[in-house]
This record gives C-alpha cells, sequence and structure tokens, in this order.
C-alpha cells in the first residue's frame, strides 16, 4: 500500500542498518534501504551508494531521504538530484524523525506528507 | 584557455594537493574530522588517471570528467562541493574548445556559487568559499593572475582568525580561531595553480 519508500543515509552502514532494522519492527509496512558508509564499507557517505538505495526501493514512486551528520545532507541532496523518481530530504532527526516517517508512509501517505511528519519530530522530547 | 591548458591546471592542482596531504590531513585533524588530505588526494590520483586514459577534447570536458570523480570519490563535504563546483563551472565552458578569460571567469561565479548553494554557506564562516569568493570577485573586478596570486593567500590566510559556523569545524566553537581551514588552503591550490597556468600562456 505504501508508495513513497524510505532511505536511512548515515555516514556509518551499522547505524543506516540499525535504523532500517529498528523502523521495520516498528512498521512493517513501510518500504525502506539503508545507505550507509563509502562504497568500500567505511565512514562517509557517497551519493551512488544512496542512489542505488533510491531505485533499489521496490513499488515506490517516490521516496523520502532522512540523513545523520553534515556531509551526508549534501550527498543525499545530489541523489537525489539524478534520482528516477521524486526524492524530497527531510530536515528531521534520524530515528525520531524516521519513526514518525515509517508510520505516515505505512498508511500510504506521499513524500510531501511524510517528510512533513518527519521534521515534526524535532519537538519531541525523551524526558517530557 | 584550450584543453591542454584545462589538462595542466587540474594535473597541478592534484599534484600540488598530493605533495601536501600531509598538511591537509593535519590542519584538518585540528578543526575538523582529519579526512580532507586523504579524500583529495585520492580523488584527484583518480582524475589523473582518468584524464590519462580518456583524454577530453575540451577544457569544459576536462573540468566534467574531474567533476564526476570528485562526486564519487572524494567523499567527506569536500567530493559534493568540489563536484558541484566542477560541474557548473563545466557547464558554463560548454564544449568550445578555446575559453576566453571572460567565459572562464563568468564560469568560475557558477562554481562558487554551487558551492555556497550546495554548502548553504557564505563567507566569513571559515570555509572554502572564503577562498571562492574574494578570487572570484577579484577575476570579476578584472585583476592580473599575478593580483589573483595575492589575493588567494591573503584570502587563505584569513581564515586563521575566524570561527567555524559551518560544518564540522562549528562543533569547535571558539576552539576553531586560530587554525588555517583546510578547505581554504586546498582551495587556494586550485587558484594559485590556476593563475600560473594562465599567467604563463598569457
Amino acid at each position: 500500500m505504501s508508495r513513497t519508500g524510505l532511505i536511512f543515509v548515515s555516514h556509518s552502514r551499522k547505524l543506516a542498518e540499525g535504523v532500517k532494522e529498528l523502523l521495520e519492527n516498528m512498521q512493517p509496512e513501510a518500504v525502506t534501504a539503508a545507505c550507509g558508509g563509502e562504497e568500500d564499507g567505511g565512514i562517509g557517505t557517497n551519493p551512488e551508494v544512496i542512489q542505488r538505495g533510491i531505485e533499489s526501493l521496490e513499488g515506490c514512486t517516490e521516496a523520502v531521504i532522512l540523513t545523520d551528520l553534515g556531509s551526508a545532507w549534501m550527498n543525499a541532496e545530489i541523489a537525489s538530484e539524478i534520482s528516477s523518481i521524486p526524492v524530497l530530504l527531510a530536515d528531521a532527526p534520524l530515528v525520531e524523525g524516521g519513526l514518525a516517517a515509517v508510520v505516515e508512509a505505512g498508511f500510504g501517505k506521499d513524500a510531501a506528507a511524510v517528510k512533513e511528519a518527519a521534521e515534526k519530530a524535532w519537538d519531541m522530547r525523551k524526558s517530557t | 584557455m584550450d584543453k591542454q591548458m584545462a589538462a595542466e591546471w587540474l594535473k597541478r592542482f592534484a599534484e600540488t594537493v598530493e605533495k601536501n596531504k600531509e598538511e591537509l590531513t593535519k590542519l584538518d585533524q585540528a578543526v575538523g574530522d582529519g579526512d580532507h588530505g586523504i579524500n583529495m588526494n585520492r580523488g584527484l590520483q583518480e582524475v589523473l588517471r582518468k584524464m590519462e586514459e580518456v583524454p577530453a577534447d575540451s577544457p569544459g570536458g576536462v573540468v566534467k570528467a574531474a567533476a564526476m570523480i570528485c562526486i564519487s570519490k572524494v567523499g567527506g563535504a569536500s567530493g559534493p562541493l568540489y563536484g558541484s563546483a566542477l560541474m557548473k563551472i563545466a557547464s558554463a565552458l560548454g564544449d568550445e574548445e578555446d575559453v576566453e578569460g571572460k567565459q572562464l571567469t563568468k564560469a568560475l561565479r557558477d562554481g562558487v556559487d554551487a558551492i555556497k548553494k550546495r554548502g548553504r554557506a557564505e563567507e566569513g564562516e571559515k570555509t572554502m568559499v572564503d577562498v571562492w569568493e574574494p578570487a572570484v570577485q577579484a577575476l570579476e573586478q578584472g585583476s592580473s593572475w599575478q593580483e589573483l596570486t595575492e589575493i588567494v593567500k591573503k584570502a587563505r590566510d584569513n581564515t586563521i582568525d575566524m570561527k567555524a559556523t559551518k560544518g564540522r569545524a562549528a562543533y569547535l566553537g571558539d576552539r576553531s580561531i586560530g587554525h588555517l581551514d583546510p578547505g581554504a588552503v586546498s582551495s587556494s591550490y586550485f587558484f594559485l595553480e590556476l593563475a600560473c597556468v594562465m599567467e604563463e600562456s598569457s
């Protein structure tokens, strides 16, 4: 039912895969891909790795990317510009924003609504 | 500028980065994550190999090939930033075999604008923009290549007193003051080698 896929971009392959594992567990309906690390698995982000993640999203007509630190955003932006499907970047915390995003995507919401939900996650506190 | 000059420019840029890669790494260890020298050298060595294997037939072609490699092989923040800049420079140069000074300046303007847009950066934030912007402004105001050399060195050194507000170095706050910015230093090589190649041909 979901048409919006989620991409988790991290400098660390393990971190990206961990976020995917955690959030898929919370919302199994969502289609997601982990794009962590450089081509060789080292720490970093790479537009080609991210692009392959976008292409791997089965049955998705749109995608939303969430990133961790610094240059992850720039490389995600480059990947979104060369993608064959429309891709939005969500300026959101990776885990909390990712959770909001998979929930919306699981309900079949479009990329704009998924991005908006992810970005609202900045307001979620842990202790209050 | 013809294709030989463009290739010579990027070749010298790559050689200077290689010669100074430990210096760049040391600077980046002070304010960043210490990968600038290694990343830039890895990417530019690949650019050199590519230029030998598949020589481009215009200055724009030379720069475009380098842009693709920067995007896929350099990594860090400098990969997407140099890559985006070179890509815009390449499209402004087009496929003309001989590029006039004015067109080159216009292309470099597109390059610095691409860096600012991609990195959401402005001048004064202790980044590569602090070399690119004054360098391109100088060329727009008709500076000679000799004058450009002085302006670029001064702009690079001006980053020592700046406080970083962009990139990994921003986490250091005031502790970033007193260090050269590694991206500004590698950018100074980019413009100094350009000035050198252009000066020699004039």
